[in-house]
């Protein structure tokens, strides 16, 4: 199916695959993976694909080797991306924090599966959320874009690099085993149509430019390695010239503007699907498939009469703040279905402060929720 | 210096000299260049640097051939050479 | 001019020496940082020389070399040249040069790390590396411990060796990295001491020079650790190691190049071949079927 150059048209597209086209759309030319279940389709569909379009497929020997490769490529100048899944996204979280302190462009994908540890590798789970929030050690923000169809997938994966390059900074995209194992028709528009952020590129000569100096909305132009710059990145806590200063007033000043960098950005960042939330008085928030799967139980709910609303997570990270304390000033309670045991269910109840209740409907994984239990949930919260 | 037979070309060789620059602040008194220069031209001083390292000083320029070991030797950057007259073959 | 002014000013004339503020080699360096962090005695210093003049005489286009680093103190030579540089994470400076080179193959990419950082967690990338042969060159600066985090044992501590995570003598026998170089399919491994800077300096213009994975392993005094635990309290006492200890055997089987505790140290270069790079053989594979190289930037 694959031929040469980027695809365009509509296809009949297993998530994975859609993930793979979506990041050759928006100018992946670079993909260094290691195998694991479920993302191994999104590696072996690069590795046919990549030579194709001009870039380059490497197998490295591990997961650690695969997010650092990434983040050479980026600074080789090409856009770069690595797919995996729990037991590997937990290899990748050391090399995922050089990627955020050193300011460096790439898309990670995560194709959740039910963890921990080697857990259930062909079934689905959501259990790596907040591991996406705080997974690398340190103070840090990050982004995570939550997809819930291949259409989606694809869509999220283009987003996903166009928000690394903006905000220089690594992107996650928490998939899961269902959407990713989905086959469902995704619609590849042609090039021109695509939404695409270059790499912001340094306007002074060499010899006055400070790597991590930031223009005013807190992102510093990126040299690339090769263009005479002659610059310094360390993952040390460093000044403007790049240089390793590590004392805790440099440190504050960095890591602060590493943080505002993402939050101060956040209303371009965040992205929210609402419906009936005018009136609700319960509203389902959800993110993934368990937003694709709750909505039969919503419109059960709905013929009994609740006044039920759904808030999908387009984006989990940034988590939207305001946008739940809002609701639960509004709401009688959230109800919030997810593949573990309360991850994204505890942002809703630290935002909506006592204000509005919060059901958690968990699942160990291996399966979507049963529509009953997040019925019954509603009925619950309506209550 | 004798010989027994004069070389045919003795007028057109010439031994390098060399001149010696010495960084003082940089210098950690490692003793590299000083144990190792082939002529033992260097000899740590008894002069500070502002780190209170001794730094070298030089004991007998006119032996300096700049070979450049030294400069080659030394870990901090601190001693360079360059080409100083050259002088015919006593 | 009184006679004691005459006498003074000549012997100031006799003293071919310069006071000095600036090297040479500064321009490679960055001269804000000097002096560096390394103990006085320390070889790290030596290695970053004879790098730097076998990168002058390389005639290569300095815009285009990037050097990545691991940590550790070897792993500190990033942050002290003035090229593109990259100071990474502990033991894996190899697949982010791996990720470097392939995105632009036109950069010369050169690995500069310590013996923990590219042995020890790195060991699996630099083998791997290797195998593939990816064009880069590693210079390996083996200090016998960890130094930065205060000497401890590692994968190259001869047995017997003191270290303060070996209070009692090093259990392990150590690698032998020309032989682990070579193994895992290096085109280009040599090993030298930090005495040895001539050779040294060869050597490093040679790897640099050579297409594909090129190791060279520099045997390096740590006096203030390693050396003080194992009677070589200063650099000029390891000097002087090296000096009585040290042998050349160029094209010797690897193999024979143990080191142990106050042992030879067989130097030279043990490897030089020609293999196809990773790109090579991947452009090749690809043309041969009829896939159009598209655009890897040449």
């Amino acid at each position: 199916m694959s031929g040469d150059g980027v695809l365009t048209g509509e296809f009949f597209m297993m998530g994975d695959v859609a993930c793979a086209e979506g990041a050759i759309s928006a100018g992946c030319r670079f993909f260094a993976g290691y195998p694991i279940t479920p993302a191994t389709e999104i590696a072996e569909r690069m590795a046919e694909r990549m030579p194709r379009v001009g870039g380059t497929y490497i197998q490295m020997e591990d997961e650690l080797a695969s997010m650092i490769a990434v983040l050479g490529a980026s600074w080789g100048g090409v856009r770069a991306m690595t797919a995996t899944s729990g037991p590997g996204f937990s290899l990748m979280m050391e090399n995922l924090g050089l990627g955020i302190m050193t300011e460096t462009p790439c898309v990670l994908v995560n194709v959740q599966r039910g963890g921990p540890s080697t857990g259930l590798p062909t079934l689905v789970g959501q259990g790596d959320m907040m591991q996406a929030r705080w997974g690398s050690h340190g103070p840090y923000e990050i982004i995570a874009l939550a997809p819930s169809s291949p259409q989606e997938l694809f869509d999220l994966t283009i987003r996903a690099f166009n928000l690394s390059e903006k905000y220089r900074t690594p992107v996650l995209v928490m998939t899961d085993a269902e959407v990713g194992h989905m086959t469902e028709k995704v619609v590849i528009p042609p090039p021109e149509e695509l939404e695409t952020c270059p790499r912001r590129k340094p306007t002074v000569p060499p010899h006055e430019y400070l790597p991590y100096k930031a223009d005013d909305d807190l992102v510093p132009p990126m040299a690339n390695a090769g263009e005479g710059y002659r610059f310094h990145v360390t993952g040390l806590t460093h000044d403007e010239r790049g240089y390793p200063v590590t004392d805790a007033e440099t440190q504050d000043k960095l890591i602060t503007r590493l943080i505002e960098k993402i939050k101060k950005n956040k209303d371009d960042i965040i992205q929210l699907e609402g419906n009936g939330l005018e009136d609700a008085e319960v509203v389902v928030c959800s993110y993934g498939i368990s937003a694709r799967t709750a909505l039969w139980p919503v419109e059960l709910a709905r013929r009994e009469g609740i006044k039920v609303g759904t808030l999908r997570l387009i984006t989990v990270w940034p988590f939207p703040e305001e946008r739940i304390r809002e609701l639960s000033r509004e709401v009688k309670a959230f109800v919030v279905p997810e593949i573990n045991f309360g991850q994204i269910a505890l942002e809703v109840e630290r935002c909506a402060a006592g204000q509005a209740e919060v059901i958690l409907v968990p699942h160990a994984g291996g399966d979507v929720h049963d529509p009953k239990k997040v019925l019954e949930a509603i009925r619950r919260a309506a209550r | 210096m004798k010989y027994w037979r004069k070389p045919l070309d003795i007028e057109h060789i010439k031994i390098p000299r060399g001149r010696i620059h010495i960084l003082r602040e940089r210098c950690k008194s490692c003793g590299f260049c000083v144990e190792y220069c082939p002529r033992n031209v260097l000899e740590t001083s008894e002069e500070f640097n502002s780190k209170g390292y001794h730094p070298p000083r030089v004991k007998d320029e006119n032996a300096c051939a700049n070979c450049g070991l030294c400069e080659m030797l030394c870990p901090e950057f601190a001693i360079y050479l360059d080409g100083g007259e050259a002088v015919p073959v006593p | 001019m009184s006679g004691e002014q005459v006498a003074a000013s000549s012997k100031q004339a006799l003293i071919n020496e310069v006071s000095a503020d600036s090297h040479p080699m500064d321009y490679l360096l960055r001269e804000d940082r000097l002096p560096h962090i390394w103990c006085p005695g320390c070889g790290i210093g030596v290695a970053l020389t004879c790098f730097i003049k076998a990168l002058q005489k390389s005639g290569l286009d300095l815009d285009k070399v990037s050097v990545v680093s691991g940590i550790g103190c070897t792993g500190r030579v990033a942050g002290y040249v003035k090229l593109d540089s990259f100071h990474t994470t502990h033991g894996r400076a190899i697949p982010f040069a791996t990720g470097l080179k392939l995105a632009n193959p036109e950069l010369k990419v050169v690995v500069f790390s310590g013996d923990g950082d590219l042995i020890a967690i790195g060991g699996n990338h630099l083998i791997h590396a290797a195998r593939r042969n990816v064009d880069m060159t590693v210079i390996c600066v083996n200090n016998f411990n960890y130094g930065m985090t205060g000497g401890q044992v590692g994968p190259t501590t001869p047995v017997e060796a003191v270290t303060s995570t070996s209070p009692y003598g090093c259990f392990e026998h150590p690698f032998n990295l020309p032989y682990l170089a070579t193994a895992s399919g290096a085109v280009y491994v040599a090993r030298w001491t930090a005495l040895h800077v001539r050779r040294l300096e060869k050597s490093i213009l040679e790897a640099l020079q050579k297409r594909g994975f090129s190791f060279v392993e520099i045997i390096s005094p740590c006096p203030t650790l390693y050396g003080r635990w194992n009677k070589q309290r200063t650099g000029l006492d390891q000097m002087h190691y090296y000096h009585d200890s040290g042998v050349i055997r160029h094209g010797i089987d690897p193999r024979e190049a143990d080191i142990e505790l106050g042992g030879k140290i067989i130097e030279g270069v043990f490897v030089d071949i020609e293999k196809p790079t990773f790109l090579d053989f991947c452009r090749e594979a690809l043309a041969n079927q009829g896939i159009r190289d598209q655009g890897i930037r040449e």
